[in-house]
């Protein structure tokens, strides 16, 4: 069996994928995808250390992954409509050119 | 009937309200106006007249203490302003007088204005002198006896000022209110010193009153550093105001040029009331002035100087009007001798009688200048009995009371009263004799009134540069006006009966006693002797009228006067009112205009000036502050406020409104914090 520190670099690997494609990346689409990946590492994380945790029976781990992954699912719906809001607005996903926040 | 001492107050508060009500109506509503004050001076009318039963009847029953309702003002601190309002018989007398001769004045004036564009505003100044001068009488508190007489003025300022568009009818008016202010301001004081040395301004109170035994006596016998009680310090303090508003010697002047208002204020308020007023605050607080003798004699020799010298003016004007304001003055003066020599009843029945006569020969004088078309110089009339008969024969009926005609007139009676009196005054035998003087003086000027207004020819357009184009006819007045100059001359020939020796009714009912007819008194010698003598007076005076004027009738209308013919020099002093308005002029009025200049230059040069000084002092100590505000205060802030927009500027950076910079924060934040927790754990 993998120990599971194979699994806590894999995740780590996937968390510095995702942070990665998130803060370099222009086109506001690819940062949402980091974004998932990184929400993916931490999945990743609740199941490792459900199964190799104390009371692998229980279930909790799997649990919370589960709604960790609906979750995922509406926010990327949420986030996907914000996205086609802004380029509605815009006519762009540049992130570079939507500077509005800006104090 | 006891219910009408409590409500006494209804007397003066309906021609109030009227008054009231007719100040808020429009302009035009004229027949409002008149009903509404006519119909309040009924209802007043009939409850002084219920008053009067009610004394007359609680005298029959032998009480003769006043009635009187008193009630709490207001409380200040400690002590209670208390007011109220006083029934006896000097009110009950004083009230049926007003309203009546009040009333018929209402009446006529409707005739007399109902060509004005002002008649609503007329009727209102009516009805608000008509319930101030009521609340004169009824009041029990020298307070609010005050009030209502500063009202009384004022009113008698907006009336004489009524035509105001003339300039002699608003100099006129602030002349009145001016001089009569002088009287009161003695009065404030007199009334300031009796409320400090009695406590209380309340007449009568159950024996606590100012004019009761107790508080006369503690008067009496305080000594002030001039020498003199209080009481005759107080008493004379209180004639003064009543000199202003009677027109007495030195402050009359105001009087003859109050003519200058609508004649229904002259007879209403320059005749027959508001100048009564002095009169009658004099008797109300008679008990004061009797209370030192000086007083009396004070009062006695102005009014005695005053009927004497008025009346030797009014023999040679030439105003009708002018004529009977001197005649108003003269009698008056009468008045208060009276009052001086003999008491309240014999003053106020001259009062009483005069009011009634001088509001009929006001009014008929009023009727004749109507007739002429305003034209008020005798010089100019003539001929009135042919084209007036009504208003000849009631002014007739009126001059002839003035004059004293013997036995059927009222003013004989009452002026007989007065100088017997004064031939019985202990004091001096000089007023009696100025009296008498005063008394054929009369006499004579009446008479050249009349022969000069309705004997003879008309002259307005015979002759000379006097003579005015007056395009038509004289003409009678209107019922209106007439049938009050009719019910008045019956009350002037009646009035005198009762209070003739014979029968002193009067007299006795204001003592608060019943009157016995006492034929012998009438038949005594003194009596029939002083009859005589001023029967001769009357008779003398009104025989020398006529002997100069009557006989032969002026031709034209700038004929020289017969009197004139005869003495020049003296006639000259007597036309120009012994130049006492001169005199004033050049030494009261340019005295006060000098000391308005020196207080002017005072002001500018050196109080201004101080306040200048300080003003400039101010201002530099304002230069000061501002350059502190500016260089340290501002300055300071203002680095301040550069350091904080600096440190924005450099902080605003950071919100280049990039997510992914703020991402990348946050990113290295954690490296950060993951980093600190890994060697933190580890130590």
């Amino acid at each position: 069996m993998t120990p599971l520190a194979g699994y806590l670099l894999l995740s780590a690997l996937l968390f510095a994928i995702g942070l990665g494609g998130a803060l370099a990346r222009r086109n506001a689409i690819i940062v949402l995808i980091g974004i998932e990946l990184m929400l993916n590492a931490a999945n990743l994380n609740f199941i490792a250390f459900w199964r190799y945790g104390p009371n692998p029976e229980a279930l909790t781990g799997i649990l919370f992954v589960l709604f960790s992954i609906g979750i995922a699912a509406a926010e990327a719906a949420v986030g996907l409509a914000i996205i086609i809001a802004v380029y509605r607005h815009y006519r762009t996903t540049n992130l570079d050119r939507i500077t509005s926040l800006k104090g | 009937m006891d219910w009408i001492v409590p409500f006494l107050w209804l007397i003066p508060a309906l021609p109030l309200i009227a008054a009231g009500a007719v100040a808020v109506v429009p302009k035009n509503r004229k027949r409002f106006a008149a009903t509404a004050a006519i119909a309040s001076m009924v209802g007043s009318l009939v409850l002084a007249l219920i008053a009067f039963g009610h004394s007359l009847a609680r005298i029959k029953g032998g009480q003769s203490a006043p009635e009187v309702f008193n009630f709490r003002w207001f409380d200040l601190g400690e002590s209670a302003l208390r007011l109220g309002w006083v029934l006896d018989p000097l009110t009950a007398v004083m009230l049926v007088m007003v309203c009546l001769v009040g009333l018929l004045i209402f009446i006529y004036s409707v005739g007399y204005m109902a060509h004005d564009d002002n008649f609503t505003r007329f009727f209102c100044f009516l009805a608000l002198f008509a319930s101030a001068m009521l609340g004169v009488i009824i009041s029990n508190n020298l307070l609010l006896l005050f009030i209502c007489w500063e009202l009384v003025g004022l009113t008698s300022y907006l009336l004489i000022g009524f035509w105001f568009h003339k300039p002699e009818a608003a100099a006129a008016a602030k002349k009145a209110f001016i001089t009569t202010r002088i009287g009161d301001l003695a009065f404030l004081l007199g009334m300031v010193w009796l409320n400090s040395e009695t406590g209380t301004l309340l007449f009568y109170d159950g024996g606590r009153g100012c004019l009761e035994q107790g508080a006369l006596s503690a008067l009496m016998a305080r000594a002030t550093s001039l020498g003199i009680a209080a009481s005759t310090g107080i008493g004379l303090l209180i004639f003064a105001g009543a000199v202003g508003k009677s027109g007495q010697l030195p402050l009359h002047v105001w009087l003859p040029d109050a003519m200058e208002g609508p004649t229904p204020v002259s007879a209403l308020i320059h005749a027959a009331t508001m100048v009564a007023a002095g009169v009658f605050l004099v008797a109300r607080v008679y008990p004061l002035m009797e209370a030192s003798s000086a007083t009396l004699t004070v009062i006695t020799w102005v009014g005695v100087l005053t009927a004497f010298f008025a009346a030797s003016i009014a023999v040679a004007q030439n105003d009708i009007k002018r004529i009977l304001a001197y005649s108003t003055v003269s009698q008056l003066g009468f008045m208060m001798m009276g009052l001086g020599v003999g008491g309240v009843a014999v003053g106020m029945f001259h009062l009483i009688t005069h009011a009634f006569f001088k509001a009929l020969l006001f009014m008929g004088a009023g009727s004749v200048i109507h007739g002429c078309h305003e034209e008020q110089d005798i010089r100019k009339m003539g001929g009135l009995k042919r084209l007036m008969p009504l208003t000849f024969a009631t002014y007739m009926a009126g001059m002839l009371a003035l004059s004293g005609f013997p036995l059927l007139f009222s003013g004989f009676w009452s002026k007989d009263e007065i100088l017997h009196a004064a031939h019985g005054w202990d004091g001096s035998h000089g007023p009696f004799y100025l009296g008498l003087v005063a008394a054929f003086l009369t006499a004579f000027y009446m008479t050249r009134q009349v022969c000069q207004v309705f004997l003879g020819e008309h002259r307005a357009r015979a002759g000379g540069a006097l003579a005015a184009q007056s395009p038509c006819q004289p003409h009678e007045s209107p019922a209106v006006m007439t049938v009050p100059l009719v019910v008045l001359s019956f009350f002037a020939v009646l009035l005198g009966f009762v209070g003739t020796p014979a029968w002193p009714w009067f007299q006795q009912f204001l003592k608060g006693g019943v009157a016995a007819t006492d034929f012998q008194h009438l038949f005594s010698a003194e009596t029939l002797r002083l009859i005589g003598l001023s029967s001769v007076i009357a008779l003398g005076g009104i025989g020398t009228g006529w002997w100069f004027y009557g006989r032969r009738p002026l031709k034209v209308a700038d004929e020289v006067d017969p009197v004139e013919s005869l003495r020049p020099d003296i006639y000259g002093v007597l036309r120009n009112k012994y130049y006492i308005d001169e005199i004033y002029e050049v030494t009261f009025v340019s005295l006060n205009a000098w000391w308005a200049r020196a207080c002017n230059w005072l002001e500018f040069w050196v109080w201004s000036g101080v306040a200048r000084a300080a003003g400039h002092v101010v201002l530099g100590l304002g230069w000061v502050n501002r350059a502190i505000d500016e260089y340290i205060v501002n300055l300071g802030f203002d680095r301040g406020c550069e350091g904080v927009t600096r440190g924005g500027g450099w902080f605003s950076r950071l919100q280049n409104g990039q997510v992914q910079t703020y991402l990348r924060v946050i990113g290295v934040a954690l490296a950060v914090l993951v980093l600190l927790l890994i060697w933190g754990g580890r130590s």
